[in-house]
């Protein structure tokens, strides 16, 4: 503060630098090293640059089963956030208003970001354990014949993952419509427009680069998960819970390859949504919004 | 509402589960409706018998908790410099948002991912070592550095750290410049002003920061595995351990005892700091 730069403002501004090294540093490391040449370690000299791990990583050498725990991990992510998306909107909408529960709604979603992951996680799958053996033993004819668990990626790792996403969601949401001018939807209203007119042509229009980014933010938590998927995702496991097994196991630059290539799967998503809030920008500079149109 | 059901059913009935299996009976390949308390007694096996010596489960909570005020203790100081820089010291909003984007990024990518990050730099044959044996600070490569107490709490403090950053910047930029202005005319030095008018003032930020990362710490399992290279014990991975051996009553019984604790922790820090804010 003051007038000129104080030193105090060096000092800081060097921690802040030190602090942003920290945070990549070891970052860049692993993305230099996953170019490791093939008779290359996992740790520094480089024995020459090559795609070597990539390929191998691609053609699925050694490891098992990478590339259905990528489809499976990037199915799921688009899932959660679709699911995200809708539900935290939804909710957002709601709770504008009071409604009977909203407090102890929040607060559940709330609790659900503090209680530990493994906890969750464990209590999901007690409770499909529990349906699976209440369906063999009590269940109809037809569905007890041939079931074998009804946990799996998309029951309860879908809803371990929404526990996760969602209160993120709600929280930007509360964000979102805390900054929200309600006069244009009264203005809506004024002219005319019906609750569903006014939903569609004003307010999503005005809130859609956020919703994007609630969209975004489900596809990554959910990408990057593995606390909660541990117990609760059946036979199968996601991309980041195959990494941790590998962590053990895998000794080669194959694994920084892999770290490598899902972080470029993030920061694809991300410029995807970026460029898609931009877009959605400059479209309402140009032409204002699309309200009435249509 | 479905965004309330899927709380119901992912969150809240779980949580319940988790308790009233914690009083069941089990053998070794099935767990048994029944009340029976056994699954805590298991837990604290010997821990009676045992005294003065400090029984096994304990031992473990103590060393969590050791973790977790280390880093949350690092974390604060971190943090609290880096959100300090960040309200006060940078002038624009424009430049505000570009060095929180930075400090962002490296969130878009998994946790794992930035944890393995460090076996190239602290590894035996790491650049840390490197640079150690090259400048003779040491003779022989030091051990410590990886797979230790050490780079578990350097990785959750390269974790977590900027979920102190948010809250306390939140809470700082929320504090009226006007104050600050007034603290100097009348004469406090910027120490004064930062221990008697900020800190005080972003103490919310600090609360909900540390119950974020006191509640992750204690919780973690795969920090402890991968930085500590299955050495070391925590709360968290006792219930995993147990769930790896199907063993689900002890596991659930673990788990209700790891929330009691969570939740303790989050209550003393919001005593800690109400208690403060009457003096």
């Amino acid at each position: 503060m003051g007038e000129g730069r104080s030193p105090a403002f060096y000092w800081l501004a060097a921690f802040f630098a030190a602090f942003v090294l920290f945070l990549y540093g070891p970052m860049i490391v692993i993305f230099i090293l996953s170019f490791q040449g093939p008779t290359g370690g996992l740790t520094f000299p480089l024995n020459g640059l090559s795609f070597h791990w990539f390929e191998r990583l691609w053609h699925g050498g050694g490891i098992v089963d990478i590339s259905g725990a990528f489809e499976r991990s990037l199915k799921l992510g688009l899932v959660v956030m679709i699911l995200t998306v809708l539900l935290s909107l939804s909710a957002g909408l709601a709770f504008r208003k009071r409604f009977a529960g909203s407090n102890l709604l929040f607060f559940v979603a709330v609790a659900s970001l503090i209680v530990p992951s493994i906890v969750t996680s464990l209590g999901i799958a007690l409770e499909f354990r529990l349906l699976d053996d209440f369906l063999k033993n009590h269940g109809p004819e037809w569905l007890a014949g041939d079931l074998k668990t009804t946990m799996g990626t998309f029951t309860s790792g879908l809803g371990a993952h929404l526990t996760w996403t969602l209160p993120f969601g709600l929280l930007v949401m509360f964000a979102i419509f805390n900054r929200f001018d309600n006069r244009y939807e009264e203005a809506a209203r004024d002219l005319g427009a019906t609750p569903w007119q006014t939903l569609r042509h004003v307010v999503l229009p005005i809130i859609l680069p956020s919703v994007i980014g609630v969209g975004l933010f489900g596809f990554t938590l959910s990408w990057d998960e593995i606390a909660r998927s541990s117990q609760a995702m059946g036979e199968h496991n996601t991309l980041p819970m195959e990494l941790q097994a590998l962590t053990t196991t895998v000794t080669t630059p194959e694994i920084y390859a892999l770290g490598t290539a899902t972080t470029g799967v993030s920061f694809a998503v991300i410029a995807l949504a970026l460029l898609a809030i931009t877009l959605i920008r400059s479209r309402q500079a140009r032409h204002g919004s699309d309200a009435g149109q249509a | 509402m479905p965004f309330g059901l899927v709380f119901l059913f992912f969150f809240v009935i779980p949580l319940i589960l988790v308790v009233i299996v914690s009083f069941w009976d089990y053998n070794d390949y099935e767990m048994l409706p029944s009340f029976t308390a056994r699954s805590y007694t298991e837990t604290f096996e010997g821990c009676l018998a045992k005294l003065p010596d400090v029984c096994t489960i304990l031992r473990t909570y103590a060393s969590t908790a050791k973790f977790c005020f280390i880093v949350w203790l690092s974390t604060l100081l971190i943090g609290f410099t880096i959100a300090y820089f960040l309200a006060f010291y940078v002038r624009t909003v424009t430049m505000q948002m570009v060095l929180f984007l930075v400090c962002t990024i490296p969130f878009w990518t998994s946790n794992v991912i930035r944890m393995i990050s460090w076996i190239p730099l602290l590894g035996r044959n790491g650049l840390v070592n490197l640079a150690l044996t090259r400048f003779h600070i040491v003779d022989r490569p030091v051990e410590w550095l990886l797979y230790s107490p050490f780079s578990v709490g350097l990785a959750f403090t390269h974790l977590f750290t900027f979920f102190m950053v948010v809250p306390i910047f939140n809470s700082m930029m929320r504090i009226d410049r006007r104050l600050i202005e007034a603290a100097y005319d009348s004469g406090a030095s910027a120490w004064q002003t930062l221990w008697n008018l900020i800190i005080p003032l972003s103490k919310p930020g600090i609360v909900i920061g540390s119950i974020f990362v006191v509640t992750i710490v204690m919780g973690d399992f795969i920090t402890f595995d991968v930085m500590g290279g299955e050495q070391i014990a925590s709360a968290g991975k006792v219930v995993e351990t147990r769930l790896n051996a199907l063993q689900f009553p002890p596991a659930a019984a673990n788990a209700v005892i790891l929330l009691a604790v969570t939740l303790l922790i989050i209550v003393a820090l919001n005593r800690i700091v109400d208690v403060r804010k009457e003096l």
